[in-house]
C-alpha cells in the first residue's frame, strides 16, 4: 500500500512538471496558430451563416414585413419604410450592396433598387405604393418582397441551401433547384470523381514504381528515387506551365505526333485547358505522395517472403497476389487516402489547365470570392469542402496516424 | 520461364514509362527557355542545333524586367521571414511534443499538421476574411503570418522525426552534469537535430517560395512574389519568359532537394 502510494507520488511529481514543460513548448505554436489559422477559418465558417447587410440597412421595412401574411401585397407601412431606407441606404451608399444580396434571391431586384433609388428622389411624400410601383412594377409583385424578407435574415442558412442547390419557396418550405439550375452538387460529384480516378491512376503508375524502387540496389534506388523528389520539390506553378507547353496543340507532344504521322496537322489533339488537363497534371502533381509511402512499406518487406512463396510452388502471379500485396495494404491506404485529400481541395492546377469543363469545386469557391463577390456562397462551399477534407483526415489519422506522415 | 521475361520487360518498360512521365515535363522546359523565338515549342532552328535559333533572350528580359527582380526580392523577404518563424515555433512545438510527458499528443499533432492538407483556397478564403478586418490584408506582415502557417507542418513533422532517433539518456547525462535546460539543448540536443530542422526549414522556405493562392487573395501590387508573377505570366500575357524563371526555380529546386538529402545521410549516419 506504501510502495504503491509512494509510486504514484512519485510519479506525479516530476510528471506534472514534465507535462508543464512540455505543454509550455507546444503553447506557443498554438497560439499562433489559433490566430493565423483557426480564427480566419472560424470567420469562414461564420460568415457562412451570418450575413447582416440586408438586416442592417432595412431595419424598418423587415420589421413591417413582419405583419405581411406573405399572400398578396405588404400594407403602406412596409413601403414607407421601404421609400425611407431605400433613400438612406444610397446616402450611405451601402444600396449596392443591398441590392446585389436581393438579386441572389431573384435575378432582376439589383436594377429595381438602383433605379428606386434613384428615382425616389423626385418623391416628396405618399402613397408610397403608387410610386414605387411607378418606378417598377416589381414593387407590386409579392416575389419581391419575399425576396427582401429572405435576404433580410440576419443568421442564414440561405448559403447552404444555394451551395446544395436547394432553395427556399415563397411558404417557406425547402425543394430542389429545376434540373437545369443546378450547378453545385454536380460539381461537386465531379470533384469526387476526378479526385478518386486521379488516385486510381497515382496508384497504377505510383505502384510499379515503388516496387522497383525498393527492390532495386542501393545505387540505383538512390537514383530512381531521386526522379520522383525532383517533380516533388519543384515548384507546382513549374510543373503546371510544363503541361501547358507540352500538351497544348502547338506544343511538344502534338508536334511530335504530328511529326511521327500518328496525327495529321489539321487534327492537332486538345490536351490542356480541358478536363485531360486536369487529369494529367494533377496525376503528375499527386504521384510523388503516392509513390513515397508505398515505397517505405515495401522497403521493409523482406524478399525472402516471395523466395519463399516461389519455392512453395507459387507462381509468381500467386506470390504476388497472396503474399507481397497484402503488405503493401498499408501503404496503399496511405498512399491513396493523402493523394486524395490533396486532389478534392485542389485549385491551382485546374485553374490553370482546366478551361471551363476541368473545374473543381475550389475553383467555384476561388470564383464567388473574386469575381461574383458572393462572400456568403464561397464560405458555405468551403465550409462544405473543409468537412469533407476533415472527415478524410480523421480516417488518415485512425488508418496511418498523422504523426507517421513523412516527406520524402 | 519466356512467361515471366516478357513479363518482367513489359515491367520495366511500364516504369521507364512512369519515369518519363515524372521528369520530361521539367526536363523540356529548360531547352526551351533559350529559344530566341517567342514560341512555347522547339523550333526547327532549335533542333538543327542552329546557334541562331538558340538565345538567352529571355533570361535578358527577367533580369531587366523589374516587375521579376522585385518579385524576387517579396519572395525572399516573405519566405525567409516567414521561415524563421515556423522554424523556432515548429522546433519549440516539435520538442513538447516529443516529450513522453506531452499530453493529448495525437489531437495536438493532428491539429498542428492540419494546415498541410487544409486545401489552400480555404485557407486563403479564411485569412482573406480574418486578416482584413485586422488590417493585415495586403501588407508583408500579413503574407509573412499566412506562409509561416502553412510551412509550419513541415517543420513539425520532420523535427518530430528527427526527435523520435534522439537518445534521451544523452539529455538526462546533460541534467546531471548539471545543465540546465537551455544549455542542455543548446549544446546536446539543437547540434544532434539540427539537420532536421534545416530540412523542416527548408520545406518551410519552399512553400512559401511556390505559394500563390494567397498571395492571389491577400497580396496587393506591393506584395507581388515570383510565384504570383508566374501566376499572372500564364493566365494574362504569355511569353517565354516565364519559362526562364521556370529554369530558375528548377535549379533551385534541385539545390533544395540535395541539400535535403544531404542532412538525411548525415542524420541517420
Amino acid at each position: 500500500m506504501t510502495a504503491r502510494r509512494r509510486g504514484r507520488v512519485a510519479k506525479v511529481g516530476p510528471g506534472r512538471r514534465d507535462r508543464l514543460r512540455a505543454m509550455g513548448l507546444v503553447l506557443p505554436l498554438l497560439i499562433f496558430l489559433g490566430v493565423t489559422f483557426l480564427a480566419p477559418l472560424g470567420t469562414m465558417l461564420v460568415r457562412s451563416v451570418y450575413d447582416p447587410v440586408v438586416a442592417d440597412a432595412l431595419p424598418a421595412t423587415l420589421t413591417a414585413l413582419r405583419d405581411w401574411d406573405g399572400e398578396g401585397l405588404p400594407a403602406e407601412a412596409a413601403y414607407e419604410a421601404a421609400a425611407r431606407e431605400i433613400g438612406a441606404a444610397r446616402e450611405a451608399r451601402t444600396l449596392g450592396q443591398v441590392a446585389s444580396r436581393a438579386n441572389r434571391l431573384q435575378s432582376g431586384l439589383r436594377g429595381v433598387f438602383t433605379r428606386t433609388g434613384r428615382d425616389l428622389r423626385e418623391v416628396a411624400e405618399g402613397p408610397w405604393r403608387e410610386a414605387m410601383a411607378a418606378i417598377d412594377s416589381a414593387w407590386v409583385e409579392p416575389g419581391t418582397w419575399h425576396a427582401i424578407r429572405a435576404a433580410g435574415e440576419r443568421i442564414t442558412a440561405r448559403h447552404y441551401l444555394n451551395a446544395l442547390d436547394m432553395q427556399r419557396l415563397a411558404d417557406g418550405s425547402v425543394a430542389r433547384q429545376p434540373e437545369e439550375r443546378r450547378i453545385y452538387l454536380p460539381l461537386l460529384w465531379r470533384t469526387l470523381l476526378v479526385s478518386l480516378a486521379i488516385t486510381v491512376f497515382c496508384l497504377i503508375l505510383g505502384y510499379p514504381i515503388a516496387h522497383l524502387i525498393a527492390h532495386a540496389r542501393p545505387r540505383r534506388a538512390g537514383l530512381l528515387l531521386a526522379l520522383v523528389l525532383v517533380p516533388f520539390w519543384t515548384s507546382l506553378l513549374v510543373r503546371t506551365t510544363s503541361w501547358i507547353v507540352l500538351l497544348q496543340t502547338q506544343g511538344v507532344v502534338n508536334d511530335l505526333l504530328v511529326a511521327i504521322g500518328l496525327v495529321g496537322d489539321d487534327g492537332r489533339l486538345s490536351m490542356v485547358y480541358n478536363m485531360t488537363g486536369t487529369l494529367v497534371a494533377m496525376t503528375h502533381v499527386l504521384l510523388p505522395f503516392m509513390v513515397l509511402p508505398l515505397y517505405s512499406v515495401m522497403r521493409s518487406i523482406p524478399p525472402l517472403h516471395m523466395r519463399a512463396a516461389a519455392s512453395m510452388g507459387a507462381t509468381p502471379a500467386q506470390a504476388f497476389r497472396r503474399v507481397y500485396w497484402p503488405q503493401t495494404l498499408p501503404g496503399v491506404g496511405a498512399g491513396s487516402l493523402l493523394v486524395f485529400i490533396l486532389a478534392i481541395g485542389y485549385y491551382i492546377t485546374p485553374a490553370l489547365v482546366g478551361g471551363s469543363s476541368g473545374q473543381l469545386i475550389s475553383n467555384m469557391v476561388a470564383y464567388h470570392m473574386q469575381t461574383s463577390l458572393n462572400w456568403g456562397l464561397a464560405a458555405a462551399l468551403g465550409a462544405l469542402l473543409l468537412v469533407g477534407v476533415l472527415v478524410l483526415y480523421l480516417l488518415y489519422d485512425r488508418l496511418v496516424g498523422v504523426e507517421r506522415m513523412s516527406l520524402g | 520461364m519466356i512467361g515471366a521475361r516478357v513479363g518482367r520487360i513489359g515491367y520495366l518498360a511500364f516504369c521507364t514509362c512512369v519515369f518519363i512521365f515524372l521528369v520530361a515535363p521539367i526536363i523540356v522546359i529548360v531547352p526551351l527557355s533559350f529559344n530566341a523565338e517567342p514560341y512555347f515549342t522547339f523550333t526547327e532552328g532549335m533542333l538543327r542545333l542552329d546557334p541562331e535559333a538558340w538565345s538567352l533572350r529571355w533570361y535578358r528580359e527577367i533580369v531587366e524586367n523589374e516587375a521579376w527582380t522585385r518579385g524576387l526580392v517579396n519572395s525572399l523577404v516573405i519566405g525567409v521571414s516567414a521561415t524563421l518563424l515556423a522554424t523556432a515555433l515548429g522546433t519549440l512545438a516539435a520538442l513538447g511534443l516529443s516529450s513522453p510527458a506531452m499530453p493529448a499528443r495525437r489531437f495536438i499533432t493532428g491539429l498542428l499538421i492540419s494546415p498541410m492538407v487544409t486545401p489552400v483556397i480555404i485557407a486563403a478564403a479564411g485569412m482573406f476574411f480574418f486578416y482584413t478586418s485586422l488590417g493585415l490584408a495586403q501588407t508583408h506582415l500579413g503574407l509573412i503570418l499566412a506562409h509561416a502557417t502553412l510551412g509550419l507542418p513541415f517543420v513539425v513533422i520532420t523535427v518530430v522525426a528527427t526527435l523520435s532517433a534522439f537518445d534521451r539518456n544523452l539529455t538526462r547525462a546533460a541534467a546531471s552534469l548539471g545543465a540546465g535546460p537551455v544549455r542542455t539543448f543548446r549544446t546536446v540536443q539543437l547540434p544532434l537535430i539540427a539537420p532536421g530542422v534545416i530540412s523542416g526549414a527548408l520545406f518551410a522556405f519552399a512553400t512559401s517560395f511556390d505559394e500563390v493562392v494567397v498571395v492571389l487573395f491577400m497580396g496587393g501590387l506591393e506584395q507581388r512574389t515570383i510565384p504570383r508573377q508566374m501566376w499572372a505570366g500564364i493566365r494574362e500575357q504569355i511569353s517565354p519568359a516565364i519559362l526562364a524563371v521556370a529554369t530558375f526555380l528548377i535549379v533551385f529546386a534541385l539545390a533544395l532537394l540535395f541539400t535535403v538529402e544531404w542532412l538525411r545521410r548525415r542524420a541517420s549516419a
